[in-house]
């Protein structure tokens, strides 16, 4: 029998089926009378609705729209809130807002027909920025355009911290949108099988599209059965944004009754979905006359759109990490989403700490510059230790490795002879950064909010691993398959995980917030140790769900206690060279560590960190999305630049070993971590080469000389 | 309409319709060949790429109109040589793939990079593989999976 021990280096078991071309996603169905569909979308950024002339319909061809909610249902998406609209009705409030969609058989006759829709409008001021909406050029959430805020503080009174101080440097910092671009676009498909709604669908929680579209509906959840498909990449843009096309399909599907499948094309995808939101991260910071840090004041405003979807949720991840993995005497937060007339933003891996863990090692850079210290000895000196307090006023529980993943890192990519011989301005850089990412959600959210549940299931010599949690790609069907094979004691191949139905699991929470290995693994791994002592009592199943341990306090009204029990960590160095003449970045090295407690596989993390780390050198270096007036400029793969195999070397990689005690096999979350933070590396080695400071990502070559033209 | 001939896996095929219908919806939906993938429909991303006559091409922008004699492989017809299996078993045990996507492309791209150089270096790998593009891996397990089939198949190409 061959048992697959946690530290074999294993084959993914879906590795065979991808790379043969057999595993089938949403695109590779087709069912029997299936139906396509295509949107109809606003296209003005605010207005209302005066009319929607339809072309002639050929015989089996539909428009639906709000009035074809059915009665006891509402035009709402339950996310988070019900906020986002299965619909626009009336009035639209960015481009791209859902007013019906059109079904048929061919799908090239429903794009024609899609072109032939008029729709008349009587336009209403916009807000398309964070300046427009602060300045009030139009009111369009509440009294302010602050659709959601919030505050934090530790340490000495902020205030009083300033005014006595040396100096304060005040500094400004804005990161642009990013597009997902996972490979497979988004894709969902409707149908009605023995008497209940069945939605298939590529996305990462099945159990919140079914929550979502119950509310449009106004049925039972589970009148409403999910299915996930095989997910060709995900990253966030497949947490809350398939409930906006799973929501009119079903809607359809209730007249229809056929299977009714939308497969958005790239440049739909690329215009009409969901973003990581811009954002501007201003500081106050007081320094003594030696330059250290006394307090910081932060102010952190991201750009949510028209809908708030995850955006509070995100918007307080990026307050929690923008003190970095720093303590300093007093620090305070403000964060505010502001509502603009754009495509609303969304989750994307980092989920909002990508963007104030920039703003924070680019100021550190900065300020140790300006005194003359080196960037990583001056950053050494804030880095947090165990048992000191978070911004949340809570503590770091864990043990932190940073000194030893900075040595790493330094050692391998010879900083400190590089951080000599580049002199600034000459054309060489190198960049430092540290980052941390909070493992799981927030808080007690774990226990309050998500209750997340899985069992496992033991039929003769087989187990089956029940829950809603999801493999997208990044490695979740093989860990889980391992846990329960080590545990147990049994062939892998003995260990069933099939993509989630929910008709048939345990709600084991949303695949996001790099909680699945570290907390429905966790589950596993108990459940599995149960099942081992009770293995010989012939078939039954084993249910656990989460206890929060003690001891651990969080308030979610005040934003104070232990926000993350467990931290991933993370180092980065990056090396460039910068052309004199056309900017371009030449990117010479990358060496990361990372902290995720025990790895569960040591493939399986080693390509989460390159990947994360290639996503996060796009976000500073390539990825221009520009919003101008409400819409997107760069609408394709062609306009909107993403890493090849020739825009980065290949990587340098530690971890460290630092067993995380709630965690299966003392495995913490990793999946956002490996984002968070080879984008301000890359921009301090860019900033050493050039000899100037730069303030905002992406910072394509066009964008650095600008940057070096300034005087 | 018009009758295209060509090979489709080594089998002659004929295809009777619209000429300028795109390969890569010819073999997804004509033949029910669904390992190629469509990831962007203008060329850009290699998800959808083929074997014509031994080279790389996205099936995206080529009308079927201009196959006819033509000898396509893909995927499915790959992974049943003794060289696909080879460079699927490298792609498995170096841990290139993740979500799985862009895959199929990219062991077209290894095929075809192997059948013109047997020892790739890793700069070789990162031209041949930079049409297709991958958003899961950050390309360097990729790059070492097909260092690793040159070296398990020597012999193979
Ligand atoms: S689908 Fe053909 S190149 Fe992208
Ligand atoms: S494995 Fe997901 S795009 Fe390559």
């Amino acid at each position: 029998m061959a048992v697959t021990h946690i530290t074999d280096k294993m084959k993914r078991v879906d590795a065979y089926e991808k790379a043969r071309g057999e595993a089938k996603y949403l695109c590779d169905f087709h069912l029997p009378g299936m139906l396509y569909a295509r949107m109809v979308r606003s296209t003005i950024p605010r207005g209302n609705i005066l009319s929607i002339n339809l072309p002639e319909l050929p015989d089996g061809y539909y428009f639906i729209s709000a009035k074809d909610i059915p009665e006891g249902g509402k035009n709402a998406l339950h996310m988070i809130a019900e906020d986002y609209r299965c619909f626009a009705d009336g009035d639209v409030k960015f481009i791209g807002e859902t007013i019906g969609i059109l079904v048929g058989s061919d799908r090239g006759v429903l794009y024609e027909l899609e072109k032939m829709v008029e729709v008349t409008y009587e336009e209403l001021p916009a807000v398309t920025t964070i300046d427009d909406a602060l300045e009030k050029k139009a009111i369009i959430s509440g009294e302010d355009n602050i659709m959601c805020k919030l505050e934090c503080e530790m340490g000495e009174n902020v205030d009083e911290v300033l005014s006595k101080a040396d100096s304060i440097i005040e500094e400004t910092f804005e990161t642009g949108y990013q597009e997902h671009v996972h490979l497979e676009t988004n894709s969902v498909a409707c149908a009605y099988e023995d008497g209940k709604f069945v939605i298939y669908a590529s996305a990462q929680c099945p159990f919140y599209i079914r929550t979502s579209i119950a509310c449009t509906m106004g049925i039972k959840s589970d009148d409403i059965i999910v299915r996930q498909m095989t997910t060709g990449g995900a990253f966030g843009g497949k947490e809350h944004f398939p409930d906006v096309i799973a929501g009119p399909l079903i809607v359809a599907c209730n007249k229809i009754r056929k299977p009714i499948f939308m497969i958005f094309d790239r440049e739909e995808d690329m215009e009409f979905s969901v973003k990581r939101h811009p954002s501007r991260t201003v500081f106050r910071t007081g320094l003594d006359k030696d330059g250290n840090i006394l307090g910081t004041d932060i102010k952190i405003y991201y750009n949510v759109g028209a809908y708030l979807t995850s955006s509070y949720v995100v918007l307080q991840r990026g307050v929690f990490h923008s003190t970095g993995v720093y303590r300093f005497p007093g620090a305070r937060a403000w964060g505010f989403g502001v509502a603009t007339n754009c495509f609303p933003t969304c989750a994307f891996r980092g989920f909002g700490a990508p963007q104030t863990l920039y703003a924070i090692e680019m100021h550190l850079d900065h300020i140790a510059r300006k005194f003359g210290y080196d960037p990583a000895e001056y950053k050494k000196k804030y880095f947090l230790k165990q048992g000191e307090e978070t911004i949340t006023q809570g503590h770091i529980v864990e043990k932190v490795m940073l000194e030893e993943m900075m040595k790493q890192i330094t050692d391998a990519s010879d900083y400190y002879r590089k951080v000599k011989e580049y002199a600034i301005g000459s054309g060489k850089g190198i960049g430092i950064s540290f980052y941390n990412h909070g493992g799981a959600f927030t808080g007690n959210g774990e226990q309050a909010i998500i209750k997340a549940k899985l069992k496992l299931k033991k039929e003769g010599e087989k187990v089956s691993i029940l829950c809603g949690s999801t493999e997208m790609g990044q490695g979740f069907r093989s860990i889980m398959r391992k846990i329960v094979s080590d545990t147990v004691g049994i062939d892998i191949d003995n260990v069933f995980y099939d993509n989630p139905d929910t008709s048939k699991v345990v709600d084991s929470g949303p695949t996001a917030a790099s909680r699945s290995t570290m907390v429905v693994g966790f589950l596993c791994e108990k459940a599995a140790k149960e099942m081992k002592e009770r293995w010989n009592e012939g078939d039954f199943e084993v249910i656990k769900q989460y206890e929060h341990p003690e001891g651990h306090p969080w308030d979610q009204t005040t934003f104070r206690g232990d926000a993350y029990l467990g931290y991933g960590w993370g180092a980065c160095v990056v090396e460039v060279e910068v052309d004199k003449l056309t900017k371009e970045v030449t990117t010479k090295g990358i060496w990361s560590s990372h902290d995720i407690g025990r790895p569960i596989d040591e493939l399986i993390v080693h390509g989460q960190v390159n990947g994360g780390i290639i996503q996060s050198l796009g976000y500073a270096a390539l990825e221009k999305l520009e919003c101008k007036d409400g819409r997107f400029k760069q609408r394709s793969i062609s306009s909107y630049i993403i890493p090849t195999s020739m825009d980065f070397p290949h990587q340098e990689y530690f971890f460290v070993d630092n067993p995380y005690p709630w965690g299966p096999y003392g495995a913490k979350g990793m999946g956002e971590l490996v984002f968070n933070g080879a984008d301000s590396a890359y921009m301090g080695a860019v900033e050493r080469a050039i000899g100037r400071d730069t303030f905002k990502i992406p910072m394509p070559p066009e964008d650095i000389q600008g940057v070096v033209d300034r005087k | 309409m018009s009758k295209i001939e060509f090979t489709l896996n080594g089998k002659n095929v004929v295809y009777d319709g619209d000429p300028l219908r795109r390969l890569v919806d010819v073999l997804r939906e004509g033949f029910q060949l669904t390992g190629t993938k469509e990831g962007c429909g203008e060329g850009e991303c290699g998800a959808c790429s083929v074997l014509k006559n031994g080279k790389l091409v996205t099936s995206c922008i080529i009308p079927v109109g201009s196959v006819g004699g033509d000898e396509i492989v893909t995927i499915e017809g790959l992974r049943e040589t003794e060289q696909g299996k080879c460079i699927i078993d490298s792609f498995a045990e170096g841990g290139a793939v993740q979500c799985g996507f862009c895959i199929p492309g990219m062991v077209m791209a290894s095929q075809a990079l192997l059948l013109t150089n047997p020892h790739p270096t890793e700069d070789d790998i990162r031209v041949a593989i930079s049409g297709n593009l991958c958003r899961c891996t950050g390309y360097d397990l990729i790059v070492e999976s097909i260092l690793l089939a040159s070296r398990k198949g020597e012999g193979l190409w």
